[in-house]
């Protein structure tokens, strides 16, 4: 009694043929797999992300600089001195300094002075940057790496 | 004198015009009806045509001639983008400068540029329109239901063409559109943000950089957005459009309403497949009718109403071609395209416009990029695919807005519509939304409620309630499609003329503050 447990013997013609077009299907199906591997870069063209903002004695409390090749505001404080991005966290546009903060052209979100968002799209606040010093004594910002809003870099 | 074999030779050498012809073209002079119709059969450039057409489908207020319009301009394109290739430059460094030439420098450059330019707008509101009359007139029903499928995917292509043809001159305007676009791609990222994912599961990022080619703007993405303008869209786009059209005559042509049909002709109409004798075959017109089995479109129809497609069809083709190319020739003499400074990848312009066909969506953007970029279009793309399957009443075809009770329908659609589409800008730019509200509120309530998805749902409910209260499907489609050109309408004229910097709302453009 065929079932299940003991389903009919496939015929030796019937298998060849399941098996040469599974085959086929298989050899499809992995070459498109192996082409769509080609258009996902492996080493991203770009420049790193750390770049020497200017020299650390530069930064005295009250200094604001704008650094508009890296699109970073440094500010130093007597708490230390911070980076912030000022790439909209929303699609990417620059966002310019206004009355209260910061505002985005392209669809309007709205910062205040620390990034956080008080209207507009952004569906986050404009991210602090890490700091660090240079054995020649530049100051060292890292675009690819983040900090809570509010750390300050003593050096 | 054929008798020596050089003789021979010299023979066919003096019939080789004659007999090439011959070879070529199987039919005699195109002088009569019949040879006429041989040579639309046996032509393969015209056997995309039926040999006849019913005078119904001639008619200029059936169509409006916007589908044949649609294919002149996308002629106008391909030779037109073909000039441009010669001189343009796909390179960060040479990109503008090569624009530059095209419009000062080489011959003719500027005026085939804003051809090309002319032609992509038209066909942008060309096939809204085209997409208005099929509705209307209920033409996506039936058997031309894939067709429907079909259209809007090459309504997707068609935009994607325009996104990536804008990008190419490389000004602020490209710079910038690039930007936006590859950051809405990685948008999926705000998902995953606000649910707290693993940085592994921002599959935005993915997306951006298949699209970038990096994860900043830069050579890679001017490259790969290249390719897909001059390639790989229309390596897509020709074999859809090929089907578009195709399916056309094999679902039956026009649709029009149901005439009174004459008898059958002797002969036409007889299911039975029979094989056709090769001598017998070269005298047959529409003899393969008869080998068309099954629930065939055409199967049944009469064809004693119909003219030949040659001269009438072509000529009105024709027609449609020459007004269509003076309309791009005209409007390319009248208005230059434009061309933003360089791309400056420091400043954005302020307001960063895109082009008018997709001010709607930047308006919904200005929400959330989620939602406005990706999940809104996402729903009325498949929503309005998907209508002949969820509409599936018969219908008379080719009557528009199917009568009395569709055209109230379209009248309290254009009403709602109107009401939500203003009330959806007008609440928020006079009261702001929730984050205004509530400084704190997570971002997954934002992506859920903003105005881009309520006015979505709130048009969805509409047609619902539609179905619900006139017990047809018909009328419900009639409402969702009424309601999404009033929606793509208003919003685009609010994109349009109603934002100023920083996507500020104003009532006129005099208003704009002054820098």
């Amino acid at each position: 009694m065929p079932g299940r447990l003991e389903p009919d013997p496939l015929p030796r013609r019937d298998f060849l043929g399941l098996a040469g077009w599974w085959a086929a299907g298989v050899a499809i199906i992995g070459s498109v797999l192996g082409m769509a591997r080609l258009p996902k870069p492996r080493v991203l063209p770009e420049a790193s992300a750390r770049f020497r903002a200017g020299k650390l004695d530069e930064f005295t409390p009250g200094v604001v600089k704008t650094d508009h090749e890296h699109n970073v505001r440094l500010v130093a404080t007597e708490d230390g001195i911070a980076a912030m991005s000022l790439v909209c966290t929303h699609l990417g546009c620059i966002v310019g300094e206004s009355s209260e903060g910061f505002l985005c052209p392209c669809h309007g979100s709205r910062f205040d002075q620390d990034g956080n968002v008080i209207g507009g799209p952004a569906p986050r606040s404009l991210p602090w940057l890490a700091l660090s010093q240079a054995a020649d004594g530049s100051l060292v910002v890292d675009k690819g790496k983040e900090v809570p809003q509010g750390e300050f870099f003593v050096a | 004198m054929a008798s020596s074999g050089l003789g021979m030779f010299f023979q066919n050498l003096k019939e080789l015009p004659r007999n090439f012809r011959g070879s070529l073209i199987r039919h005699g002079a195109p002088t009569s009806d019949r040879t006429r119709s041989q040579a639309v059969f046996g032509n393969f450039f015209l056997h995309i045509h039926a040999t006849r057409t019913h005078p119904h489908s001639l008619r200029l207020t059936t169509t409006w001639g916007l589908g044949v319009s649609l294919i002149s301009q996308f002629i106008i394109l391909v030779v037109t983008g073909i000039l441009l290739m010669v001189y343009y430059k796909p390179s960060v460094d040479l990109a503008y400068d090569s624009i530059k030439d095209i419009q000062y420098i080489v011959p003719t450059g500027r005026f085939i540029r804003n051809i090309h330019r002319w032609a992509a707008h038209l066909m942008v509101a060309f096939i809204i329109l085209h997409m208005a009359r099929v509705f209307y007139t209920a033409a996506y029903k039936g058997p031309r239901a894939f067709n429907w499928v079909a259209g809007m995917v090459l309504f997707v292509l068609t935009l994607m063409f325009s996104f990536t043809g804008y990008l190419l001159p490389w000004d602020q305007l490209a710079f910038w559109a690039i930007t936006i676009g590859a950051n809405i791609a990685a948008s999926p990222n705000e998902l995953a943000h606000a649910l707290g994912l693993p940085q592994s599961l921002y599959i935005g990022n993915i997306q951006k950089e298949l699209l970038l080619g990096a994860s900043t703007v830069g050579q890679e993405a001017l490259v790969r957005f290249y390719l897909f303008h001059v390639m790989l869209l229309p390596a897509v786009f020709l074999p859809i459009l090929g089907v578009h059209m195709w399916r056309i005559r094999k679902d039956g042509g026009m649709a029009r309403p149901e005439g009174n049909p004459t008898p059958a002709g002797k002969g036409v109409g007889t299911m039975e497949a029979r094989a056709i004798a090769p001598e017998e075959a070269g005298a047959k017109t529409y003899g393969l009718m008869a080998v068309v089995q099954g629930k065939s479109a055409h199967t049944g129809k009469d064809i004693d109403e119909t003219v030949p497609s040659w001269p009438y069809l072509l000529r009105a083709e024709l027609l449609v071609f020459m007004a269509t190319m003076l309309l791009c020739v005209a409007l390319g003499l009248l208005v230059d395209a434009p061309l933003a400074e360089l791309a400056n990848p420091a400043v954005p312009e302020n307001p960063a416009k895109a082009p008018w066909y997709f001010l709607g969506l930047q308006e919904m953007v200005a929400y959330s990029a989620l939602v406005g970029g990706i999940i809104v279009p996402s729903i009325v793309v498949i929503g309005l695919g998907l209508i002949p399957y969820l509409d599936r009443e018969k219908e008379p075809a080719g009557v528009w807005f199917s009568g009395r009770r569709g055209r109230r329908v379209l009248t309290s659609s254009v009403i709602f519509a109107t009401i939500a589409a203003v009330t959806s800008v007008a609440v928020p730019v006079k009261f702001g939304w929730l984050r205004n509200w509530f400084p704190d509120i997570s971002q997954l309530i934002i992506i859920v409620f903003n105005p881009g998805s309520l006015l979505t749902a709130a048009y969805a409910l509409w047609s619902v309630f539609i179905i619900q209260k006139t017990r047809s499907t018909r009328l419900g489609a009639i409402a969702l499609f009424t309601c999404f050109l009033v929606g793509f309408v208003i919003l685009t004229y609010v994109g349009t003329y109603l934002r100023g910097p920083n996507w500020a709302f104003f009532w006129s453009k005099a208003d704009w503050p002054v820098h």
